[in-house]
């Protein structure tokens, strides 16, 4: 509505307004929109291009050459399946957990309800910067460090509060008459879950599956700590080692935008699908609708 | 009806069940690690103790050692002026880009929306290999811009030098935090209608005045959220300010209060005094979040 009404007075202002405005509107576009360009334009040329006096600005004549090379290297596989691994772990642990909490503070008023809702709220405010000592600490002495198991544990912890705190929302908006009236009409308690509140919350339990992939798949700090063997290293660390040689000796920078597209490329596509939640997960409250 | 009768009844333990799960994990990876760390931040705890010796109790020692130290309240400064110039400049850009996105043509809008989600998409550490190939000394394509412009850039070390260092840190973080914002803020702006505009500015109000008086009250809920947690997030920059240090600068000269712990932690084996820090770093930031999580409890209870 709203937008309708101020294209409708943009149209009655004068022209060249509406035309710096759009001029404006499309350079700030291209200057957020650079880093992601040079990064996928920098992955398809060779080392010599880049190494040239004047910047290449479009890939043509690029090749897949840098991808195949960084796929083939040997040190990709195993950071990926390390990766996927901590993910797969993180996202069905987090959806059961938080799945459970979730029906327990929507469905049912009971003491330390109210306790549990401001404690996990405190707890997915808490900076992994002010435990990530402790928690080394704690891995080092159950012999969990430089392990999948280890890293999982610490990831779940971190992101289940705010998945409970999302899934909250949609088993809220599930009334539990429905349910009722199932087991009214003769389905167990059992049948009339699966058949009628699983299907209307499937798009919260994607929604926040994504967002656990994408928490632990990004995720930098802890497996810095935890993960300090080069053999168990997820994608983040494994990219960081490329700008560590940075440092010491010209390194081949089509490689590493060759290797960050590829660890960029399933977190864009994911979170096209999610960001319209998160977005009101966080400030949900301050805007309506 | 006797269905819910049954229910009812059965209530008083089931959802203490369904937390179990939940409960047991924060208690093991976040409750537990906060326990031991609020004891040894009280505890000499360095390489001797690392080696088996064990800690022995100094009270509020590190604090104290902590709050004498010069060099820890230079940390603080530098954290606490990055964290209030980058939460400022973001909110400002945030607010002008959600602003433009309302005020351009369709075509337009879309354009900047998709940029603005895809620069948001990118992973941390994925954006910082690309802003350390931007800005790379030999090759970075920045410094072929300025040099191109004329200016003495060619080969400039961006990192060396802390004051650039963190110009860099600036830039990036407020490139990452931008789309967020603008977002938030234009879904806020949903709520302001063009009529109530449009009549403020047939009574000759400029858009200045429609801008403070009808457009930030409308919004200011969005404001206050969205600001409260840039400064939470800013406070606690961690990923960005490492792998700048990584790509080529002196730590100690460019250290935040998180690069800080890492250091004293895993770099110099002295958990007691890291302890410590850490339990400043979480109180600080336990005591930023109550507003926030108070909003956020007030639509728990509606």
């Amino acid at each position: 509505m709203s937008g309708l009404d101020t294209r409708a007075a943009s149209r009655r202002a004068t022209r060249p307004a509406t035309v710096i405005l759009a001029i404006i509107g499309i350079a700030v576009a291209l200057v957020w929109i650079f880093p992601v360009y040079w990064m996928v334009n920098s992955a398809f040329l060779p080392n010599v291009v880049l190494q040239s006096q004047t910047p290449t600005f479009v890939p043509l004549g690029g090749s897949f050459t840098n991808f195949a090379t960084v796929i083939g290297g040997g040190t990709f596989l195993p950071a990926l399946g390390m990766s996927l691994a901590i993910a797969v772990i993180v996202v069905a642990c987090c959806l059961l957990f938080a799945f459970l909490a979730a029906l327990a503070i929507s469905r049912f008023r009971f003491r330390g309800r109210k306790g549990f809702v401001l404690a996990i709220l405190f707890i997915q405010m808490l900076p992994a910067e002010g435990l990530f000592i402790a928690q080394y600490k704690l891995m080092a002495s159950v012999n969990l460090l430089n392990t999948v198991l280890g890293v999982s544990i610490i990831y779940i912890a971190a992101v289940v509060p705010f998945t409970i705190w999302m899934l909250r929302g949609f088993v809220a908006g599930i009334p539990a008459e429905l349910e009722e009236a199932a087991m009214v009409d003769g389905l167990s308690r059992t049948q009339a879950f699966l058949r009628i509140t699983f299907p209307l919350l499937a798009p919260g339990l994607v929604a926040s599956g994504v967002y656990a992939f994408l928490q632990s798949w990004n995720e930098f700090t802890v497996a810095l700590v935890v993960l300090q063997d080069n053999s168990a290293e997820t994608l983040p660390l494994w990219l960081r080692g490329f700008i560590q040689a940075s440092q010491s000796h010209a390194i081949d920078w089509g490689q590493v935008m060759a290797a960050s597209t590829l660890v960029a490329l399933p977190v864009i596509i994911f979170f096209l699908f999610v960001q319209g939640r998160m977005t009101s997960g966080l400030v949900s409250g301050a805007v309506k609708g | 009806m006797s269905v819910v009768a049954v229910r009812k009844r059965k209530i008083v333990f089931t959802p203490y069940f369904l937390l179990i799960p939940a409960v047991a994990i924060l208690a093991l990876a976040m409750g537990y690690p906060l326990v031991w760390q609020l004891v040894t931040s009280t505890e000499k705890f360095g390489l001797a103790q690392q080696f088996g010796q064990p800690p022995v109790f100094v009270g509020l020692g590190n604090y104290i050692a902590l709050a004498s130290d010069p060099y820890m309240w230079t940390v603080i400064g530098r954290s606490l002026l990055f964290c209030f110039a980058a939460a400022a400049l973001t909110m400002v850009i945030g607010v002008l880009v959600a602003l433009l996105m309302r005020a351009v043509n369709r075509v337009v809008r879309v354009i900047l929306q998709i940029s603005m989600l895809l620069a948001w998409a990118m992973p941390v550490v994925a954006a910082m290999t690309v802003w350390n190939w931007l800005f790379d000394w030999r090759r970075g394509v920045v410094n072929w811009v300025l040099s191109a412009l004329g200016l003495p850039f060619q080969n400039h070390n961006w990192l060396q030098d802390p004051l650039s260092f963190y110009l860099v840190a600036l830039i990036i973080v407020v490139w990452m935090s931008v789309p967020f914002v603008a977002f938030s803020i234009f879904a806020g702006l949903t709520q302001v209608s063009g009529e109530v505009l449009e009549a403020a500015q047939m009574d000759g109000a400029t858009p200045r005045q429609r801008f403070f008086h009808i457009i930030v009250p409308i919004i200011r809920p969005v404001l206050s959220i969205v600001l409260l947690l840039q400064v939470i997030w800013d406070l606690r920059v961690f990923t960005q300010i490492r792998l700048l240090q990584d790509a080529g600068s002196i730590a100690s000269e460019t250290n935040l209060l998180g690069t800080y712990i890492y250091q004293l932690g895993t770099g110099s084996g002295d958990f007691g005094t890291a302890s410590a820090v850490s339990i400043f770093v979480l109180l600080l930031t336990i005591a930023i979040s109550a507003f926030y999580v108070r909003s956020l409890l007030k639509e728990d209870e509606s």
